[in-house]
This record gives C-alpha cells, sequence and structure tokens, in this order.
C-alpha cells in the first residue's frame, strides 16, 4: 500500500507542529534557567514522547495495513497489562487472564486483518465475555468472583475490543474512498489526540474552573471548552483526509472529541479508585500507555460505528 | 565458544522476554546503578526474580553480577542447569550441606572475593505464604561479616508473584518494578540481631504502598 499524498501533507503538518512545540519548550526552559519546573520539564518529555510516537504511526504507515493492525496490537497488549496491574487477580484467575493476552488479543486483530466485521465485533462482547468466567470458575475459587471477572471483561472491552476499533477503520468499504482508508485512521488519532493537547494547552494557559476535581485535577472548563472547540476546528480543517463535507467533519470532530474528554473522566475514576496518579510509566512524560489512549479508546468505536452508519452502502 | 553465544544469546532472549512480559522498570530510589561492587538483596516469590533485577541492571553491570540460587534447582543437567550455570553464571549453594565443616556460604564468600556483584535472596527460599517477607537467614550476616567493604543494596521485586502464580508455569504479562534503596553496611560492633532487623526494615520500607480496597 503506497502512502496517499494526502498523508504525506498530514504528517508533514505534523512535523512542523512538533517542531515548533520543541522550539517553544526548549525557549521556555532556556528562560526558566538554572531553576528547574516540573511544568516545563514535562511539557518537554511530552513533546519528545510525540516525536517517537508520530515516527511511530509514520513507520506504520509506511508498511501499511499490516503495520498499522500490529501497532495497535502491541497498543493493546500494553494497556491491557496496565489495567490488569492495577486490579486485584487471584491465582483462580491465571488461565482465563492466559487466554485474554494470547488468544484474546492475537484473534481480534486477525479478525480485523482478515476484515471479517460480523466476527470481530462479537468476538470479545459475546464469545470473550461467557467464556472468560467459564474458563475461570473451574479454579472455583469464588473470593470476589465478580469482581475478579467483571474487571477482566472490562479490561479486554476497554483495551482491546475498543482499540482494535482504530485499525477496524481500515475495513469500511466506503465507495469513492478506495486506496485511502488510512487516512480514516490518520484523522480519528489526530483530532482526539489533538483536541487532548489543545485541552492541556487551553487548560495550561487559562484554567481557572475546575471541572471535577476529584476525577482530574487537571482539567478545567476554560480547557475543555476551548480544547474541544479548537480540535473541532482542526477536524473541519482536515476534510480532505476524510469523505466527510467540512461541515460533516467539524460534527464527527465535535463528537469524538466530546466522547474523548468523558473516556479521559472514565478512566480517571479508576485510577482514583485503584490510588494511582498513572497507568504506567511506557511514555515519558504522559505515564503509562492507558493515559495516552484513553480519549482515543472511548472516541474509536463511535466514530467507526458512525461512519459505517452513514457512508457505507 | 559456541556455548559461551549461545548462552550470551540466551540472556539477551530472557531479558527481552522478561521487558516484554513485565514491562520491568528500575527505580534508583536510594542509590544510582554504579560500577562497583555490590550485594543485591531481594525478596522472592518467583523464579524469575534474579531476571528481573538482572534485566534492569546496566549491560557492564550484568556482567560482574552473578545471581545466587539453589544447586538443587539450577545445578542439574538439563535446561535449568544451562540456565543456572552458563547463562547466568549463578553461584550455586548446597542447601542440603548440612554435615558439619560444610559451609553452604563459602562459594559464596569466594565468589565476592573474586569480584563478582550478587544477586541474593536473604529469605533463602521462595515466598508462597501470604507473609509480606520470610524471616531472613543469618548467611546474610554471616556474608557481611566476612565482608563488611562490600555494599548490601536492598531491592524491592513488586508484582512478580502474580505474574507466576505458584505452581503455574506461564507467566502472566503484569507490570513489575524493581526499587533500589540505600546501601546498607555491617556496623562495627553491630551485632546480628540490629543488623538483621536493619535489613529486613531496609526491604521493607522500599515496598510499594498497599492501595486501598
Amino acid at each position: 500500500m503506497s502512502l496517499p499524498q494526502e498523508a504525506i501533507m498530514l504528517f508533514l503538518g505534523l512535523g512542523g507542529v512538533l517542531v515548533a512545540a520543541t522550539v517553544v519548550g526548549q525557549a521556555l526552559k532556556r528562560r526558566a534557567g538554572g531553576e528547574q519546573s516540573p511544568t516545563v520539564e514535562n511539557l518537554n518529555a511530552r513533546v519528545f514522547a510525540w516525536w517517537v510516537m508520530v515516527a511511530l504511526i509514520g513507520v506504520a504507515f509506511l508498511v501499511g495495513k499490516a503495520g498499522v493492525i500490529l501497532l495497535f496490537a502491541f497498543a493493546s497488549f500494553a494497556a491491557l497489562r496496565e489495567f490488569v496491574t492495577l486490579t486485584d487477580t487471584r491465582r483462580g484467575d491465571h488461565w482465563a487472564l492466559m487466554l485474554a493476552f494470547f488468544v484474546g488479543i492475537p484473534v481480534q486483530y486477525y479478525l480485523v486483518w482478515i476484515e471479517w466485521y460480523g466476527l470481530y465485533s462479537i468476538f470479545i462482547p459475546v464469545y470473550g465475555f461467557l467464556i472468560l468466567p467459564i474458563v475461570a470458575v473451574v479454579r472455583s475459587d469464588t473470593t470476589h468472583f465478580l469482581s475478579r471477572i467483571a474487571s477482566l471483561q472490562w479490561g479486554l472491552m476497554i483495551c482491546v475490543f475498543c482499540v482494535s476499533h482504530i485499525p477496524a477503520l481500515l475495513t469500511l468499504d466506503i465507495p469513492g474512498f478506495e486506496g485511502k482508508k488510512l487516512l480514516l485512521v490518520a484523522f480519528l488519532v489526530t483530532v482526539v489526540q489533538g483536541s487532548d493537547v489543545l485541552q492541556y494547552v487551553f487548560g495550561k494557559l487559562l484554567g481557572r474552573r475546575k471541572i471535577a476535581p476529584a476525577l482530574s485535577p487537571s482539567k478545567t472548563w476554560e480547557g475543555l471548552v476551548g480544547g474541544v472547540a479548537s480540535a473541532t476546528a482542526l477536524g473541519a480543517a482536515l476534510w480532505w483526509l476524510t469523505p466527510f463535507s467540512p461541515a460533516q467533519a467539524a460534527a464527527m470532530a465535535l463528537v469524538t472529541c466530546l466522547m474523548g474528554f468523558f473516556g479521559g473522566l472514565v478512566l480517571s475514576a479508576i485510577k482514583r479508585d485503584r490510588g494511582v496518579k498513572d497507568w504506567g510509566r511506557m511514555i515519558e512524560g504522559h505515564g503509562g500507555m492507558l493515559d495516552r489512549l484513553d480519549s482515543v479508546i472511548f472516541a474509536a468505536p463511535i466514530f467507526f460505528h458512525l461512519t459505517r452508519f452513514w457512508y457505507v452502502p | 565458544m559456541l556455548t559461551r553465544l549461545s548462552a550470551r544469546l540466551v540472556a539477551m532472549s530472557v531479558a527481552g522476554l522478561a521487558r516484554v512480559l513485565t514491562g520491568v522498570l528500575p527505580n534508583w530510589r536510594g542509590c544510582l546503578p554504579e560500577a562497583r561492587q555490590r550485594v543485591y538483596i531481594a525478596n522472592h516469590t518467583s523464579h524469575g526474580d534474579f531476571v528481573l533485577i538482572w534485566t534492569v541492571l546496566p549491560h557492564a553491570l550484568r556482567r560482574q553480577t552473578r545471581p545466587v540460587a539453589a544447586l538443587d534447582y539450577w545445578g542439574g543437567s538439563g535446561v535449568r542447569g544451562f540456565i543456572g550455570r552458563e547463562v547466568f553464571n549463578a553461584v550455586l549453594i548446597d542447601r542440603k550441606a548440612a554435615a558439619p565443616g560444610q559451609d553452604a556460604l563459602a562459594v559464596v564468600i569466594d565468589a565476592v572475593g573474586a569480584g563478582a556483584s550478587l544477586i541474593y535472596f536473604p529469605e533463602g527460599t521462595r515466598n508462597t505464604t501470604d507473609e509480606v517477607l520470610l524471616p531472613l537467614k543469618s548467611g546474610l550476616y554471616r556474608l557481611a561479616q566476612a565482608r563488611p567493604d562490600i555494599e548490601i543494596v536492598p531491592a524491592w521485586i513488586d508484582n512478580m508473584a502474580r505474574v507466576m502464580p505458584k505452581g503455574e508455569f506461564l507467566p502472566v504479562p503484569l507490570l513489575c518494578s524493581v526499587t533500589f534503596g540505600t546501601p546498607l553496611l555491617l556496623q562495627p560492633g553491630e551485632d546480628k540481631a540490629a543488623f538483621m532487623t536493619r535489613a529486613r526494615d531496609a526491604l521493607l520500607a522500599l515496598k510499594p504502598e498497599e492501595r486501598e480496597r
């Protein structure tokens, strides 16, 4: 699969944004002089991590469908590893966990690879849902059984089922959009992650009123409104990546950004419940894989199904 | 030659596998990974414990760091023997050598004398109980007495018991961490009880706080 010209333009644009962010970050660092500001340090760590993430997605795009599927399969693995680490598992869960990691993830992504929509859209919610508790119950360990099995089912839905809907965009057959399916992935990821970044920027610059201090100390009304509004505008401006009109692209961007925002809140609530600040330490400056993916996880299946409903005959 | 090469390859693969499964990262809380001779002491819940410590050490330190392991488990002739002897160059101690005059610890002190750093599990055996840490065996005190000049670095391995629960042979992927504390030295005149308490407290202080349930 050769890279569509639109993708090259998008990556050039992202590269420009990252160069600008790097320059600003280094300037802030220099202005701080010898004093170390944790916020600036974190900003620079985040920018550096973005370079790496954009490069990884770029390589995946160059490889094509297989590259994108492998990239998100790996992301699912890392995310599920973080999720399960924070749940209370017992010895009796061992085989159910093995099944989730070593059968659940490969099969789900294989089904996306062979584009079997009828099965990849029910494999985890139906087969996984029923078979995991059966495997776990064989070990006869009833302590916290419901919460253990529910946690694992939630983990699979969040980390594997939802994440797999990003590469699943490559399986949508949209008339007149042949050979450009990678662009839908690029659009979704750019808009949702752009929304996160813009919410962070607006929040840091203007943030006063906290939305949900009990859930996330860094989320403010100013950040939310500024970030979602500008990311919606970004989505409209990127309409040429999609089969949508500019107005439709804006509407899609708005829906995915709002889903992303609430996804961040939901996963924050789980972190608070488990008494941790970050899901992991995998991505310098950001935290774990789930800290970076939380918004895309909630946005991807909705974006997928709205696109499928309106654009796939 | 061929054995050495395959041992190096296996060592790299084992470390890579440990990273994939556990995403293990070190917390150098009480000291830095310096190129000096040390004895790393850690809690012991799984056969994979020494692999985790070895994996988080910088390459230059790995080569001079030898795990202290049980002869009866890691000293055989099969795969475990290959991994124990060739891959990790383990210092194998004979836990059953109870006869008088046969000091199981002598090989350990010899290894330190030859310049090796050690990965040492002072509980003496894997902790498969619900206790956080088993009572430490006095071998640690005798090692410290024999070489009071060598830093003893406490290290806490978190979560490994869940990766490979007792009785399971396949590991499940979960995040693990290794936290290194401030090095201990045997103080002049410090008696066994005081030193053992200090070592135990140093280990327990590194344990991540229990999450509230």
